[in-house]
């Protein structure tokens, strides 16, 4: 089994968000960076996958060549080998010129003779929320796709894919090679050992440069929603603010 | 030129967020004729009511597609139906809800059509090339974005944008066979775990949510935050530093990768408030946090707050709204 994970370096934003002068990005001097939870997910499940079956696991990333760090991490906690299509720093590239890069990099591992069985995305980015870079990945390669799962399991050439929905789960059975989309909740991903680190370290990262094609969902600015801040009315202090907030509960009528 | 519009059904009507969805689609088509697509197994009817509720809201006719693959769920069948729709009526948008499965039948649609896909749009303008806000970040930032080419192709944030009665008659109805390559249907639903775990309040749907985050300190601080909830008859929640924790399932995670939350009240102990926290419950009409730092980042989203430890200020509401219900 040889599996690809796609994870995206995004930065990890605390209580309150701070955008650049000119309104296209997030300021970022103090910020440090992760990937979105539903991604560590997919890198998770792609290490246990070859630990059972074989094979190989492989992180890609197409992101400045800070997201090394990203990288690294994915293979601290099992990843084989890393593919990295190195952008600019303040480039952000839409949906489709994503995945034609990610779509030309599994085509070049096809051409030196790897082929994935299963490919990972995350449901949606951490940042821009797009829903649809593994839908595209998936449509060119001409292979079946799930999305939004919390269960995966492969067996005998097929893979068992779970989907919460109000009720229960849903269940999609779908031949390899796959596609899926995966969301946190499928799994507990493991912290990485020291050992793991080191090893990270000397494990290989092939890096290319992609050029961009114009984006076609062209950003024109970000803003901040309205309303957003407010001061909260101090109820009291401590335990004695208890009667205050039953009040409050009982206005609402849910008390 | 039409807008065409993706609905999802829910059993007797139109789901709620296929209405929101049509509400912007209005604004889209700026007076043009609103078409609406839904699918059904040929031996399903879809109900005069339907077509009366889609018509109350603009659409002038509802195309069904009819095929034995929409027993069940499949995505790319519905994209395809989709697809030959459009080459038929051209349309100059595709609309689809921001569910999950909105979102995923129009990027396989986008897919297809080699198109850009706006998702989780609350506003947009047509035009070449139309203009959109849509939400990024889970919801904490918006982007404007010129979405390029024909037929614009985007889908509209949950709970943002009203539906909204635009009478326009009973949507005439009008029935077709798509043609599905095996590949259309080869990914569909083929079977449904049931939840055992029924019953209790779900967090979505929870009228009140008390939640905690690393305040709590250890698995064991989450019992008087779920006695309070009992006694609200309410659900539990948390943040992602408690399941990352492993104090509680990931299915207690309220935020941008968890659940979204639309309760009366959230009470949210011992939680900073980060932005990705944050983006799972805008929905909520009222938000009263418990913190002991006065400086906490939640305190700018919250409508109220006490300032305290939640181990000492949770334990004294319980016993406060026992005592006035004894009165
Ligand atoms: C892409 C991405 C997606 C994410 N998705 C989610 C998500 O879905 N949901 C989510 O929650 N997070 C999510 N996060 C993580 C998020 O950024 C925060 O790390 C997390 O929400 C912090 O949890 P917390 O508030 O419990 O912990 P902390 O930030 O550590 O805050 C603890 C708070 O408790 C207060 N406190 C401490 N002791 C007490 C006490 N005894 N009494 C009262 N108050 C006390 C402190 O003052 C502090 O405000 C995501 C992050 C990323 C990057
Ligand atoms: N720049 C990127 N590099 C690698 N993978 C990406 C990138 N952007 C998006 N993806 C993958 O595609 C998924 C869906 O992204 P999106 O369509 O933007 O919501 C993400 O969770 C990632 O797995």
């Amino acid at each position: 089994m040889n599996v690809l994970v796609c994870v995206k370096r995004v930065p990890m934003t605390g209580g309150k968000i701070v955008l650049t002068a000119d309104e296209q990005a997030i300021a970022t001097q103090h910020l440090g960076f992760t990937i979105s939870p539903h991604e560590e997910c997919g890198v998770e499940e792609a290490v246990r996958i070859v630990e059972q079956h074989g094979g190989e696991s492989v992180v890609l990333t197409l992101g400045p060549p800070e997201a090394e760090e990203q990288l690294r991490d994915a293979m601290a906690l099992g990843m084989d080998r890393a593919i990295h299509l190195v952008i600019g720093d303040d480039e952000d590239w839409d949906a489709q010129a994503t995945a034609t890069a990610i779509l030309d990099a599994i085509e070049a591992e096809h051409a030196a003779g790897v082929d994935f069985d299963l490919i990972f995305f995350g449901n949606e980015s951490a940042d821009s929320g797009g829903y649809q870079v593994g839908i595209r990945v998936a449509h060119a390669l001409e292979r079946p796709i799930a999305t939004g799962l919390k269960g995966v399991a492969v067996e005998a050439g097929r893979v068992r894919c779970e989907q919460e929905v109000p009720g229960g789960r849903d269940v999609f059975d779908l031949p390899l090679p796959a596609v899926v989309t995966v969301k946190e909740g499928l799994n507990f991903p493991r912290y990485p050992s020291v050992p793991g680190r080191m090893r990270a370290q000397k494990k290989p990262i092939a890096s290319s440069s992609p050029t961009a094609a114009p984006a076609r969902l062209e950003k024109v600015r970000l803003v901040s929603p309205p309303g957003e801040r407010k001061e909260a009315e101090i109820l009291g202090h401590g335990p004695d603010a208890a009667p205050k907030v039953v009040e409050l509960l009982q206005r609402i009528g849910v008390a | 030129m039409s807008v065409l519009v993706v609905v999802e059904r829910e059993p007797g009507g139109v789901d709620e967020l296929s209405l929101q969805a049509l509400a912007l689609a209005r604004t889209l088509a700026q007076g043009a004729s609103i078409e609406a697509l839904a699918v059904t197994p040929p031996s399903d009817t879809v109900s005069q009511g339907v077509a009366a509720t889609l018509g109350e809201h603009g659409v002038s006719t509802l195309h069904v597609a009819e095929h034995a693959v929409f027993g069940s769920y499949a995505p790319t069948a519905v994209a395809q139906a989709a697809v030959e729709l459009a080459e038929r009526l051209q349309p100059a948008a595709i609309v689809g809800a921001g569910t999950e499965r909105g979102n995923e039948v129009l990027a396989h649609i986008a897919a297809r059509l080699d198109l850009p896909l706006a998702a989780n749009c609350i506003a947009a303008a047509s035009g070449d090339p139309a203009r959109v806000t849509r939400l990024r970040w889970g919801g904490s930032l918006l982007e404007e974005a010129d979405v390029h080419g024909a037929p614009t192709l985007l889908t509209v944030a949950p709970h943002l944008v009203t539906a909204e009665r635009a009478p326009a008659g009973e949507a005439a109805v009008e029935h077709f066979a798509p043609t599905l390559s095996e590949a259309d249907q080869l990914v569909r639903v083929t079977d449904r775990a049931e939840d055992d775990t029924a019953g209790g309040v779900s967090l979505a749907d929870a009228k009140v949510v008390v939640s905690s985050g690393r305040g709590a300190g250890s698995p064991e601080g989450f019992g008087i935050i779920e006695e309070l909830a009992d006694l609200l008859g309410g659900a539990v929640g948390c943040s992602r530093a408690v399941t990352m924790a492993g104090w509680r399932p990931h299915t207690d995670q309220v935020g941008q990768t968890g659940t979204k939350i639309a309760p009366d009240i959230y009470i949210a102990c011992g939680i900073s408030g980060a932005t990705q926290h944050m983006a799972g419950c805008k929905g909520a009409k009222t938000i009263l946090a418990v913190n002991t730092d006065p400086q906490a980042p939640i305190l700018a989203s919250a409508d109220y707050a006490v300032i305290g430890d939640l181990h000492e200020v949770v334990p004294a509401i319980s016993a406060e709204l026992r005592k006035a219900r004894q009165t």
